[in-house]
Order: structure tokens, then C-alpha cells, then sequence
């Protein structure tokens, strides 16, 4: 079965496809589509989805007892163990498979683990890494919002220089947090036996086609989603989509995928947009603007972000046809 | 009586690994630590030799061990892990998931000092930490013990009543690496006795999907813990049952408690884990001079199911209570819960606690006397904390 963008459409307009209304997420909040969009795919290629959650945002809105917005299993078991936890989810389904004790032995499973920054960059890393490392066949998702949104925009290693935070908050004396944010897709396609992407809910076909790829690749997948938290990157509830794009645009968010060490970059952005509209477009950089550093900081990032894409392109030449594994 | 037809001289560990073999789990996630370490080892040489169809997750920390079994049993597999001490403590956040998701996991623990300062060698601080966590506690004396109760504890779990897990604790090295005799039952009534795994609400049931782990406030939280104090209540009645066709098929008897001439003692030691054995051979010592005195020690300790205990104390001169770890600016664990059965027994005996065998620390024959004879002289005071074989 190939993608279907009819169908998909359909199934986005009519259909709870696995995460469902009535959910409270913050009006305008990316994270319930990313969810949306790769269960629906999934579905629509005729898998089966099973799903855990690391706590998290995604993960108290959707189910407060007696209440759940999920019509697919669903485990949510802590913050810092989704790959653990959906690891042996997966494991007994290969257990059962071979003892012939699954309830409908016909159905193509797919197992997804969706954590926010918190619970991969930072809290749930190792699990992450440990489960990829055994080769588990799931796919983890990952909303980055760039911070700890759920209990209040707390800083995360995801969180870039500058934005504002209430463990890091811009003062008089210091500029907030200072680090570049930590390169989780470069990490994640470390582990080499590895499909791993970056994704955005702006980019919708981009974002079923590496869906896609992950339910047909032979091992772990590792998809980074570009997930604005409009609360706290303060801004308006219409404005996910726009912020996505002009990350895309100024390379502040590169759409590629690295399979096996290959490295290819899915949407080539001609001439790259000054970081610095990302970054005057969003509310949470409001007191970096005013410090009289906040150029220097700027330039910081942008000079970071042009070697990346720089480094990108790089990859994507030395790497084709190449697979390390 | 059954014939016993498979003896043989094995480690606690191996005891354990044979247990282990015999129930041929869905999915075993395990980490390595000592004294743990060989129930892996043994384990992983029967997965990797086919012996058993076992799915193995060799995990990168207990913490993800313990994350994966809660994952696997709630797909619908049984599932097992073992740790110790560190490892157990590093489990920590999810043994009590574990519990409140109501999944019957089964683990052996090797018992073993926490740190710190780091020590490998047994005392039971690792398992009191957990002895709030809503998992079940059996306490094994040997590798007999350890074997039988592994097996009584995956039917206890899993029982329809009560769908709890089950710690099986085995004191570190001195069980786990001890090599004693140990009568194995056969592989096929081992299958018959464990069953088929009964399966609730399985997240592999995919035409029926259910929530696991929901967010559960103020509104509903406090009605689910009330249910697991309930589930608690009814592992003594099922526990009763499972020893009772234990006994049929094994000729050995589990009761919750250990009572070892007790029906005439005027002075009872208490204790957990492999120091009974000590003790009994101690009390044999006593006996043989006079002196009536007896050992109890519970096979159950979460729950602890205190009116049993109270009808076998009632009456008697004294009582001593071991404990094999402290609990800080506080009364011993098994202490505290021993004298706290006691306030509604009528005719109260008098009671002390003694501390003993931190971080492995040898409990000889003699400190076990020195106890007794506090008893015999009535020189025994509830209030103070006494300790064996430690310098001052």
C-alpha cells in the first residue's frame, strides 16, 4: 500500500485517527497533529498503532481519568522511559507471536513512542538510546517545544539562547540561557542502525513520507518534530504553522533524514532567511531583543545555523549511497 | 508424599534460574549487578541455547529493566526481571507503577546493602525501601525457599483477586552464591502448576483499547489506592490456597509465617531470611539445655499480616526481633511492625530489637545466644535499639 494524499486528507477532515477531540491541549498547540499525523499515516498504510507517552504535555491533556482521547492502545508509564517502556511492549508482541498467543495474528502492528524535548533530550536520553541501540522495531517521536512547557517553560537542552525561560529567565545580569541547543538528530543517527528525520506539521507531505519510511524501515526510527508551544513561545494561536515555516526557511529547522548514515536533506531552501525573523516573529525572545548583547547572541546562532546547513549539504554529497551499515 | 526424583546441589541463583526456566516467561528485561548477576547469566544461557522461548531484553540500566516489564505485562506477556540493592532502588519510580498499574510481574532479589558506601554484600535495606511500594514480599531462607516461593509468587501475582507483583527476596551471596541441596519439581508439573498466563486488558488486544497510565487526580486517585489496599487484603486467603496445591504437588509447606518450635517456647526470635536457619540451629543449641525457646519467621512480609502473628505471641515472656537493616532515627522495619501487632495482644510479651548483619556482616551462633540470654534475664527494654557483632 503507497501513500494515498487523498485519503489522508480525508481521514485528517472525518476521522479520530488514534488521538481524538476533546483533548486539552492549548488551542493552536502543534503537538496533538504530530501525534494526528503519523498515527494517521500508519493507519491509512494498514498498520495498527500502539502507543506510549513519556509525560508530558501531550500526555496529561489527553487523559485525565476517567477520560482518555486515545481509541488506540495507549501506556503511559513515566517521564524519562517511553523507549523502555514501549521496547517491551514490542518485545511481547514478538513473544507472543512466536508462542501464538496474539489475540489477531493477521494485524501489522506499529509501535510509536511520542515524548516532548523534556523527556528525550534531557530526562529520557538514555532510555532512548538503549532501546535503539537493542534494534527495537518503533518509531519515537519526539514534539520538541524547546522547553519544559507542561510545567511552565521551564529550560530543556532543546531550548535555544535566548528564549526566555523561568529556570534561565533573561535578567539584568545574565542573557538567559546561553548554550546552542543540543543536536539530538545528529546523536540519534549515531546509533547508525537508525532511520532518523526531522519533521514538521507545516510540511505535511514531508511528514507522511517519513512516516512512511519509518513503518517500512527494518529497525528503530527516531522522527524530531518541530512542535511550537504557542503559550510559551508567546505566540497567537493561529500562528504554529507560520513559526514552523520560517523555521524551515531560515534553517533554524532543516527538513532531512539520515538512514543508515546517508544523509539527505528533503526540502532545499535556495537562500537561507536571517535567523534573526525567526526570532523577532516570537514573544519569548522579546527580553533577549532589548539586552545590548542580544546582537553577539544573535550572530551566534546565525553563524551556527549557516555551518550546520553548510555541513548539511556536505553530508548529503559524502554520504550518498553510502550506508554505514 | 512425591517422589523426589531431581535433587541436586545448585546455588540459590541457579535455584532461581531454574525456577525461571521452568516458567518459561514471555519476556525477561534484567540488568546486571551483583549478586544478581549469575540469575541473568544462567537465564540468558537457556535463551541463548533454546531451552526456554523466552524473549530477552538486555537493557541499559534496572530503571529501563523495570520500565520494560511494566511495558511487556501490560501487552499482555508474562513478565520477569531480577536486581539488587542499587538496582532496586534505581527502579524505584517504577516499582510503584508497576504495583498501581496492577501487573503481576515476578523479581527475584538478591538482597543487598544499599549504598552508601558502596558494599555487595547482603543486609535487606534494599528491600525495605520498597516495602511501601504495593508489591508483594515473600522472604526466602535457602534455595529451596527461593525456588519454591518463585514459583508460588507468579500464581500469587496473577491471580484474579489480587493482580499484584511479587518481589521474591533471597539474601545476596549467602543464598544467591551459597551452593546447598535443592529438590527441583518436574519440568511438566512445574507447567501444570504455573498454567497459562491470565491475561487482563492487554494492550495487544487491539479491537479493545485500553488506557494505561492515565493522569489521575484528586478527584480519583485516592479510590485507587484504596483498591490496592484491597487487592493486599485478599493475598492472604489466595495465598493460602496456591501453598495449600503447592504442598500437593512438593510435599513442603508454606505457611505466612515460619514457626519453628514455638508451640512450647517462652522466648521467640523473629527474624527474615537466611539468619533463621542460624537461629534454628541456635534454638536446637538452647533446647538441648533447658531452655524453651522457638523461631518465627514470615515467608510473607508485604502484606504483613499481623493477626496471625498476634495469636502466636500472645502469652509468650519475650520476643526478639531481628532486623537485618536500620531505619534512622526510627525503629528497625520488621521491629516496628512486630510491635506494633503487639498492642492488641492481651497479654503482652516483653520485646526487644536487635540490629544486625549490615553490609554483610557474619551473625554467629554466639550473638544469636547473647539475644536470647538479654531474654532470659528479662533484661530487655522496647525502647532500645541493640546491636549484634558491631563495635562500639
Amino acid at each position: 500500500m503507497a501513500l494515498n494524499i487523498m485519503q489522508l486528507a480525508t481521514n485528517f477532515a472525518d476521522k479520530n485517527p488514534g488521538i481524538t477531540p476533546g483533548h486539552r491541549l492549548c488551542p493552536g498547540c502543534a503537538a496533538p497533529n504530530v501525534a494526528k499525523f503519523a498515527l494517521m499515516t500508519a493507519q491509512s498504510l494498514g498498520y495498527t498503532p500502539i502507543v506510549g507517552l513519556a509525560t508530558g504535555c501531550l500526555e496529561v491533556s489527553t487523559t485525565i481519568f476517567p477520560f482518555t482521547a486515545w481509541n488506540v492502545p495507549y501506556i503511559h508509564n513515566a517521564f524519562e522511559n517511553v523507549a523502555a517502556t514501549v521496547s517491551g511492549v514490542e518485545t511481547a508482541y514478538r513473544a507472543l507471536a512466536k508462542k501464538g498467543r496474539l489475540v489477531d495474528p493477521e494485524k501489522k502492528y506499529a509501535f510509536f513512542a511520542f515524548g516532548g524535548d523534556g523527556g528525550t533530550y534531557d530526562i529520557g536520553l538514555q532510555s532512548l538510546s538503549g532501546a535503539v541501540e537493542r534494534g527495537h522495531k518503533f518509531i519515537y517521536i519526539v514534539y520538541d517545544n524547546e522547553g519544559y512547557m507542561n510545567t511552565g517553560n521551564q529550560r530543556s537542552g532543546a531550548t535555544p539562547p535566548g528564549s526566555q525561560t523561568t529556570t534561565q529567565p533573561v535578567g539584568k545580569k545574565l542573557p538567559g540561557k546561553v548554550q546552542l541547543k543540543k543536536n539530538i538528530v545528529e546523536i540519534m543517527a549515531g546509533h547508525e542502525n537508525v532511520y532518523v528525520a526531522t519533521v514538521s506539521t507545516s510540511e505535511p507531505m514531508d511528514f507522511f513520507k517519513k512516516i512512511e519510511k519509518a513503518l517500512q524501515f527494518d529497525g528503530p526510527s527516531f522522527i524530531a518534530a518541530f512542535s511550537p508551544c504557542v503559550r510559551f513561545w508567546r505566540i497567537s494561536e493561529d500562528k504554529a504553522v507560520d513559526i514552523s515555516k520560517l523555521a524551515i526557511e531560515t534553517g533554524y529547522w532543516p527538513l532531512y533524514e539520515v538512514e543508515r548514515g546517508v544523509y539527505r536533506i528533503t526540502k532545499k531552501v535556495k537562500e537561507l532567511k536571517p535567523v534573526k525573523e525567526f526570532i523577532k516573529a516570537q514573544g519569548r525572545f522579546r527580553n533577549l531583543l532589548k539586552r545590548p548583547d542580544a546582537e553577539e547572541i544573535i550572530n551566534e546562532v546565525q553563524e551556527y545555523i549557516t555551518r550546520r546547513w553548510e555541513r548539511l549539504q556536505i553530508l548529503e554529497e559524502a554520504t550518498k549511497d553510502k550506508p554505514i551499515r | 508424599m512425591p517422589e523426589v526424583k531431581n535433587r541436586q546441589a545448585v546455588t540459590g541463583a541457579q535455584a532461581i534460574a531454574n525456577a525461571m526456566r521452568q516458567i518459561n516467561p514471555d519476556v525477561v528485561a534484567a540488568y546486571p549487578i551483583t549478586p544478581q548477576t549469575p540469575v541473568v547469566e544462567y537465564f540468558a544461557q537457556y535463551v541463548a541455547d533454546g531451552v526456554v522461548d523466552t524473549e530477552m531484553i538486555p537493557v541499559e540500566s534496572e530503571h529501563s529493566a523495570m520500565s520494560a516489564v511494566v511495558g511487556a505485562a501490560a501487552a499482555g506477556a508474562r513478565a520477569m526481571t531480577a536486581t539488587a540493592a542499587n538496582g532496586l532502588a534505581l527502579m524505584h519510580e517504577i516499582v510503584y507503577i508497576a504495583a498501581s498499574s496492577r501487573l503481576p510481574i515476578v523479581m527475584p532479589v538478591a538482597n543487598r546493602a544499599l549504598s552508601g558506601p558502596i558494599n555487595i554484600h547482603c543486609d535487606h535495606s534494599d528491600a525495605m525501601a520498597e516495602r511501601d511500594s504495593g508489591w508483594i514480599q515473600l522472604w526466602a531462607e535457602n534455595a529451596q525457599e527461593a525456588y519454591d516461593l518463585t514459583l508460588i509468587a507468579l500464581r500469587l501475582g496473577e491471580h484474579e483477586d489480587v493482580r499484584l507483583p511479587v518481589m521474591i527476596n533471597f539474601d545476596g551471596f549467602i543464598i544467591s552464591h551459597g551452593v546447598e541441596v535443592v529438590d527441583f519439581l518436574d519440568d511438566e508439573v512445574v507447567k501444570k502448576f504455573v498454567g497459562e498466563p491470565k491475561v487482563k486488558y492487554p494492550l495487544l488486544d487491539v479491537d479493545n483499547p485500553v488506557t494505561y497510565g492515565p493522569l489521575d487526580l484528586y478527584d480519583y486517585y485516592f479510590e485507587h489506592k484504596r483498591q490496592q489496599i484491597e487487592a493486599m487484603k485478599h493475598v492472604e486467603r489466595v495465598y493460602k490456597e496456591i501453598v495449600d496445591e503447592f504442598e500437593k504437588i512438593s510435599g513442603r509447606r508454606y505457611d505466612i509465617f515460619d514457626k519453628y518450635m514455638v508451640d512450647d517456647a517462652e522466648y521467640i526470635m523473629i527474624a527474615l531470611g537466611s539468619t533463621a536457619g542460624t537461629i534454628k540451629y541456635t534454638v536446637d543449641l538452647l533446647r538441648e539445655q533447658g531452655h524453651k525457646v522457638g523461631i518465627v519467621k514470615p515467608w510473607v512480609f508485604r502484606p504483613f499480616l499481623k493477626k496471625e502473628l498476634q495469636e502466636v505471641l500472645n502469652g509468650r515472656k519475650a520476643v526478639i526481633v531481628l532486623d537485618r537493616s536500620a531505619s534512622f532515627g526510627a525503629e528497625a522495619p520488621l521491629y516496628e511492625a512486630v510491635k506494633s501487632a503487639l498492642f492488641n495482644v492481651e497479654n503482652k510479651p516483653l520485646i526487644g530489637s536487635y540490629v544486625y548483619g549490615l553490609g554483610g556482616r557474619d551473625i554467629k551462633v554466639e550473638y544469636i545466644k547473647q539475644a536470647f540470654e538479654d531474654a532470659f534475664a528479662g533484661n530487655l527494654n522496647p525502647d532500645e535499639e541493640r546491636y549484634l557483632g558491631l563495635r562500639e
